[in-house]
């Protein structure tokens, strides 16, 4: 296979490698740079544990080139926490029990990370909007929404007609 | 497998190198052909990349739109201009989906895919093609039908459109999986009113055959009415006509021919 150079900054760092030609961004995060945080799940841009930030714009890492992201500027989850203190996002997931096989995790607090980047105080359709492309088998959504919703600062549980509905499911 | 990385600056190096190549394949977002090859497509062994910064941009002069094949759905989405196209833009995928997923891209995706297509049919939309004899225009109707016969080589750049009052624009997306699932079926609608009768009628329809397609008969019956429940339930049931939906994953064929008159019913009535 040709090898060909490709330079970008992830999570901070700039890194430089030969890979191959082709080589999708998520081979290139976990098996060239040994970052394992993005997941592989469907290989098909459908499931969205692959999700990183691509100069800020949630993207799929499975369905996205190494090659096009030449100059770019990648965030996973590897970098969100400084040290031993996690992201205020990782915490909330953990306040709020929205991890349960974890699978999904990566993507979530990606996609999360991106829509707090732009938008700080979303409501909970736009929480949701924002989440609409991972998918999650354990939970139910319901623990991972709530989550991010109190990173946001917003009510957990919304208006009083979402309040309502969410103390029913309490 | 071997895969290789080409890229081009301008269309007609880009259209002549696919021209030759069999294997080659124009990249837009990735959503399509990335996932191909990671399902194992071997036909698949070259991506080829056009970095023409026009096929970005978006042009609005004089109430046309020229939109470039590489803009995507995200950008359409925040696109004050095109406000009217947000919710379409929004319902293709997710955010990730949105970040990468391109107007060109979309007029390929197979149904029940390429809602966005759905949207452009109703707008009366022209594609401009880069091929290999040259520079080309289809009427987007005329692209669906013959999409797949397009020689070899050939790359939309762009399309183009007129941008419609905004009140005259509807558009749905029906989905099982909410918010932004593949569709069981899409409609859009390009309805104009004189003295609260229909004076012009463009319905287009997603998922409803294997490429978006304008319902001429609906169209037909929908022309000079005031849009009264009776007029619409009588409408409706002509659409048929102009679909033939297939099963899949998402919906059955029984169930999209079931559901269309009463989205239809719905959004004519809004």
């Amino acid at each position: 296979m040709t090898k060909v150079p490709v330079q970008m900054t992830v999570n901070g760092e700039e890194r430089a490698e030969f890979v191959d030609s082709g080589m999708t961004l998520l081979k290139f995060l976990r098996d060239k740079i040994g970052d394992l945080t993005a997941k592989a799940g469907c290989l098909q841009g459908t499931c969205g544990t692959c999700t990183v930030l691509i100069d800020g714009e949630p993207r799929l890492a499975c369905v996205t080139l190494a090659e096009d992201c030449r100059g770019g500027t990648i965030e996973t989850v590897s970098g969100l926490s400084a040290d031993a203190e996690l992201h205020p996002l990782q915490q909330a997931l953990l306040d709020h029990f929205a991890a349960q096989c974890g699978f999904c995790t990566p993507g979530m607090l990606m996609a999360a990370k991106a829509l707090l980047d732009s938008n700080p105080h979303p409501d909970r359709a736009e929480v949701e909007d924002a989440l609409s492309g991972n998918i999650c088998r354990c939970t139910g959504y319901e623990p991972i929404i709530r989550a991010v919703l109190s990173v946001s600062g917003s009510n957990v549980c919304g208006d009083t007609a979402e309040r309502e509905r969410c103390d029913g499911n309490k | 497998m071997t895969l290789s990385y080409q890229t081009f600056s301008h269309p007609q190096a880009a259209s002549r190198f696919l021209a030759e190549r069999r294997e080659a394949r124009l990249l837009g977002g990735g959503t399509i052909l990335v996932r191909r090859v990671n399902e194992g497509d071997i036909s698949i062994s070259t991506y080829v990349r056009l970095l023409a910064p026009e096929l970005k941009q978006i042009h609005v002069a004089d109430n046309t739109v020229r939109l470039g094949a590489g803009v995507t759905m995200a950008t359409i989405a925040k696109t004050p201009a095109l406000a009217f196209l947000a919710p379409v833009a929004r319902s293709i995928g997710g955010p990730g989906v949105r970040s990468a997923a391109t107007v060109g891209g979309n007029l390929f995706a197979r149904s029940p895919h390429g809602d966005f297509g759905v949207a452009l049919l109703v707008l009366d939309s022209v594609v401009c093609i880069e091929g290999p004899e040259g520079f080309n225009e289809l009427d987007l109707e005329t692209f669906f039908k013959s999409r797949r016969q397009l020689a070899h080589g050939s790359i939309v750049t762009a399309v183009r459109f007129r941008r419609p009052m905004p009140e005259d624009f509807r558009f749905v997306k029906i989905s099982r999986v909410k918010p932004n699932g593949a569709a069981v079926l899409s409609i859009a609608a390009l309805l104009s009113r004189t003295e609260g009768h229909v004076s012009a009628a463009r319905i287009a329809l997603g998922a409803m055959a294997n490429t978006p397609v304008r319902a001429h008969n609906l169209e037909a019956a929908l022309r000079e009415t005031a849009l009264t429940p009776r007029e619409i339930e009588r409408a409706v049931v002509s659409a048929a006509a102009d679909t033939s939906p297939s099963s899949d994953a998402i919906a059955s064929e029984w169930y999209r021919k079931a559901v269309l008159p009463v989205h239809l019913r719905r959004l004519l009535s809004t």
